[in-house]
């Protein structure tokens, strides 16, 4: 049985390099970094002082506010750009990717500025009993975020909030992918959404040891594939993607921006942060988009790389392409966009697939910034600093998350 | 799609010996916590399903959820099939794990006499918090345990948004099953209540039920914890490997309506509609008991004139994990009253109204 094509008619992204496409788009085949010193909270102490924060749309933000509102612009450029549906009426459901949220130390200062005497939850509790802090139950409900951008767009039924790590991203593409497969729906609106970055979150992966501590040169602490890569520094931002059957986006005459031609994934069971040495299930993900999009590994003409800048995700990675692309894997670009925007985590897979289809657009290939010192175990032409002009048909992106969680994306030019 | 395991943990303990007679005169809650009553967990040998060594990786949240995710498994007769769980697609509900409460407290009271705080936090938190405690806290580690710990690795999603995200978890199973993108799903998902972190939470919102416990004309949720897993297959990948059908669920369907503006009567008599209903059918209620949205759950089923059980007063409420646990106790009932079919209705204590038709294996 043929699968439903499904295809992207419109698309939205914030970044630190900036709101909408087009700015973010400039900035990266520039080769601009948006990584900067943290300004949002004391850094005092902090192993870790940079990060790709969101700073010019709240100053001192709560994370679901600013992991909705980020979503909210992403969701209205792209819809906008696909000119589907009418004002707050999106002709299909919301796939929401976006992180884990939960009642932060403000708040909880807050209630706990109000006892007297020995505070610990028993008295947290029954401070709030006085219902002062009603909006905090809402605010904080994982389904908050989804609810309230459904009101803003309109989209229809339940929306579908999704968590997978480094993953989520590539996640809810996939599942829009899916519904519109079996003509659930002509239409799908994917987001993948993160603003989660604040002391108590930073803290968590620095203790992990998952984070760069180049803070010297915040532009130059992402470097993925370098010899001398040290950790990911994390980031934020939000994607949006109007997707849509071909038939449906044919119909209304609308313009096809590229194509989601398939989506794969696999569970790796190793550990909980670090993958499996053999590689297998980071194949066995890539291998499983190609197969779904019905094409063989030689005809992706750029991989748009996890790349994290971790000692460890770029050797496998490189190791799993090893086995996908074998011999053509030197010829082959693959470079990270995480060497420029950090690592957006919930947002990643999704900004990553908006920034593959404007790399198709545009036959503009963007760099893999602060490569000076090449890894000699990881021998891949990584686009090295400069943006290069190449004409490119097919991406395979892939996004690896914590908890061996792995989702690949095959994404097409044209019909 | 067909129901091939069952997993369920809760404050009558496990399987189907377990919850036999839960839904008759079920006991109250046995635990305080701040004064609000909780359906706390029956005390389970975690050990029987999870090795020492992965056991202490986790907290309470993720025990419950991999536990009962190893008693599906076995149900289904796919334990030591790692050929089948390494295709096996996993859906999880999954909210967050458990925080250190000592160490929030003992920040929060240093927070009180610093006027430096934020250079404060950033001190207490590296030095208070254990590394790992992360990992036990991430919403999707529950699917990462359970793919390390029972082997499962076709796929692993994770969903979120309280009770909704249970339903979401099912319905996506099934449309997948049905459209052929998928034969075999392990789906489900865990809530540990007995967390003073939750607690607060939900009192900032006024929903809980406080004080002496009140049966049907409670004004507010009594939480309970719980660990409900499914195997669920298209009925040709159970018969091929020649699994044993314990029920089928017939029918899963969902709405959102914001319940400031529209009307949640009309949302349920809408999905209730939609499901073709008969004498046999008895009414499996996941209703929360908060006052409003009881009221409208109780007219629109009036209209059907069925027996409703309420599962929250023998369970208590469980956010993720409500919906798999609603099939779940639905598939141990049917075993004993095969003509049955169980309408399940789930609606979010602030969110998200589904309904869902259960019958036994034919």
């Amino acid at each position: 049985m043929k699968k439903k094509q499904v295809v992207v008619t419109g698309y939205g992204v914030i970044t630190s390099l900036g709101e909408g496409v087009k700015d973010n788009w400039a900035k990266l085949i520039k080769g601009e970094s948006g990584i900067h010193r943290i300004t949002r909270f004391p850094i005092e102490g902090l192993k870790t002082t940079i990060a790709g924060t969101v700073d010019f749309i709240e100053k001192d933000p709560i994370a679901p506010e600013l992991t909705r509102e980020m979503a909210l612009r992403a969701g209205l450029e792209a819809i906008t750009m696909s000119n589907i549906g009418s004002k707050a009426n999106f002709p299909g459901p919301l796939f929401l990717g976006m992180p884990p949220v939960e009642l932060e130390w403000r708040q909880r200062g807050e209630i706990a500025s109000k006892i007297n005497g020995e505070i610990d939850y028993a008295t947290l509790i029954k401070q709030a009993e006085s219902g002062n802090y009603k909006p905090y139950h809402q605010l904080f409900l994982f389904a908050q975020i989804g609810e309230k951008l459904k009101a803003s767009f309109g989209t229809k039924g339940a929306p579908v909030s999704m968590s997978t790590a480094c993953a989520t991203g590539a996640t809810a593409i996939q599942m829009a992918v899916e519904a519109i497969r079996r003509g659930e729906t002509d239409a799908a609106l994917a987001i993948g959404t993160d603003g989660s970055a604040s002391q108590e979150s930073l803290i968590r992966f620095s203790l992990l040891s998952a984070l760069s501590t180049r803070n010297e040169d915040p532009t130059k602490a992402s470097r993925p594939f370098s010899k001398d890569r040290d950790g990911f520094v994390m980031a934020e931002g939000a994607a949006a993607l109007v997707l849509e059957s071909l038939e449906s986006a044919k119909s209304r005459g609308a313009t096809i921006l590229g194509v989601i031609e398939g989506c794969g994934e696999m569970a790796d069971n190793f550990h909980r942060t670090r993958s499996s040495p053999d590689g297998k299930p980071i194949i066995g993900c890539m291998m499983n988009a190609l197969k779904d999009a019905g094409i063989t590994a030689d005809k992706i003409d750029y991989v748009n790389a996890h790349g994290t800048s971790t000692p460890e995700n770029d050797r496998m990675e490189f190791q799993g392409m090893s086995h996908i692309f074998g011999a053509s894997l030197p010829h082959l670009p693959v470079s990270s966009n995480k060497s420029m925007v950090g690592h957006t985590l919930s947002a990643a897979g999704a900004i990553e697939a908006v920034f593959s289809l404007l790399t198709m657009q545009n036959s503009v290939i963007p760099p893999t910034i602060n490569y000076e010192t090449p890894d000699p175990l990881v021998g891949l032409d990584v686009v090295p600093n400069v943006a290069r002009a190449q004409q490119v048909r097919r991406v395979l992106s892939s996004s690896f998350g914590f908890g061996g969680q792995n989702v690949s994306l095959v994404l097409g030019r044209e019909v | 799609m067909v129901i091939t395991g069952v997993g369920l943990v809760s404050c009558f303990g496990e399987g189907l010996e377990g919850h036999l007679n839960a839904l008759e005169n079920p006991p109250p809650p046995t635990t305080d916590l701040a004064g609000y009553p909780v359906h706390s967990l029956a005390v389970i040998e975690f050990d029987k399903q999870i090795p020492k060594k992965e056991l202490r990786q986790m907290e309470g949240w993720q025990k419950i959820g991999v536990y009962a995710a190893g008693l599906a498994l076995d149900m289904a007769g796919l334990k030591a099939d790692s050929e089948r769980l390494s295709q096996m697609h996993m859906i999880v509900a999954a909210g967050g794990g458990e925080r250190d409460l000592t160490a929030d407290s003992l920040i929060l009271n240093g927070l009180q006499s610093t006027t430096e705080k934020g250079v404060y936090l950033n001190d207490k938190l590296a030095s208070e918090l254990r590394p790992t405690l992360f990992l036990a806290q991430l919403s999707n580690l529950l699917a990462g345990n359970i793919s390390i710990v029972h082997g499962v690795t076709g796929s692993s999603r994770t969903f979120m948004g309280e009770e909704q995200a249970g339903v979401d978890a099912v319905d996506t199973a099934f449309k997948r099953i049905k459209a052929n993108q998928g034969e075999c799903f392990l789906v489900g998902g865990s809530y540990n209540a007995e967390r003073l972190d939750i607690i607060l939470h939900y009192v900032m919102g006024g929903v809980l039920h406080k004080g002496d416990y009140k049966a049907i004309d409670r004004l507010g949720m009594i939480l309970g914890s719980v660990g409900a897993f499914l195997v669920v297959e298209s009925r040709e990948h159970a018969v091929a490997r020649g699994a044993t059908i314990l029920s089928e669920i017939l029918h899963v369907a969902s709405n959102q309506i914001n319940r400031e503006t529209e009307f949640l009567e009309k949302s349920l008599s809408d999905l209730l509609s939609k499901v073709e209903v008969n004498k046999n059918t008895v009414v499996f209620s996941n209703s929360s008991f908060e006052k409003v949205t009881n009221e409208a759950e109780k007219k629109a089923l009036n209209a059907l004139n069925l027996p409703i059980q309420h599962l929250a007063l023998a369970i208590g409420s469980s956010m993720e994990a409500a919906f798999p646990a609603a099939i779940a106790l639905a598939t141990l009932n049917l075993q004993n009253a095969p003509s049955k079919e169980i309408l399940i209705t789930n609606v979010g204590h602030y969110r998200g109204e589904a309904v869902a038709l259960v019958k036994a294996a034919s």
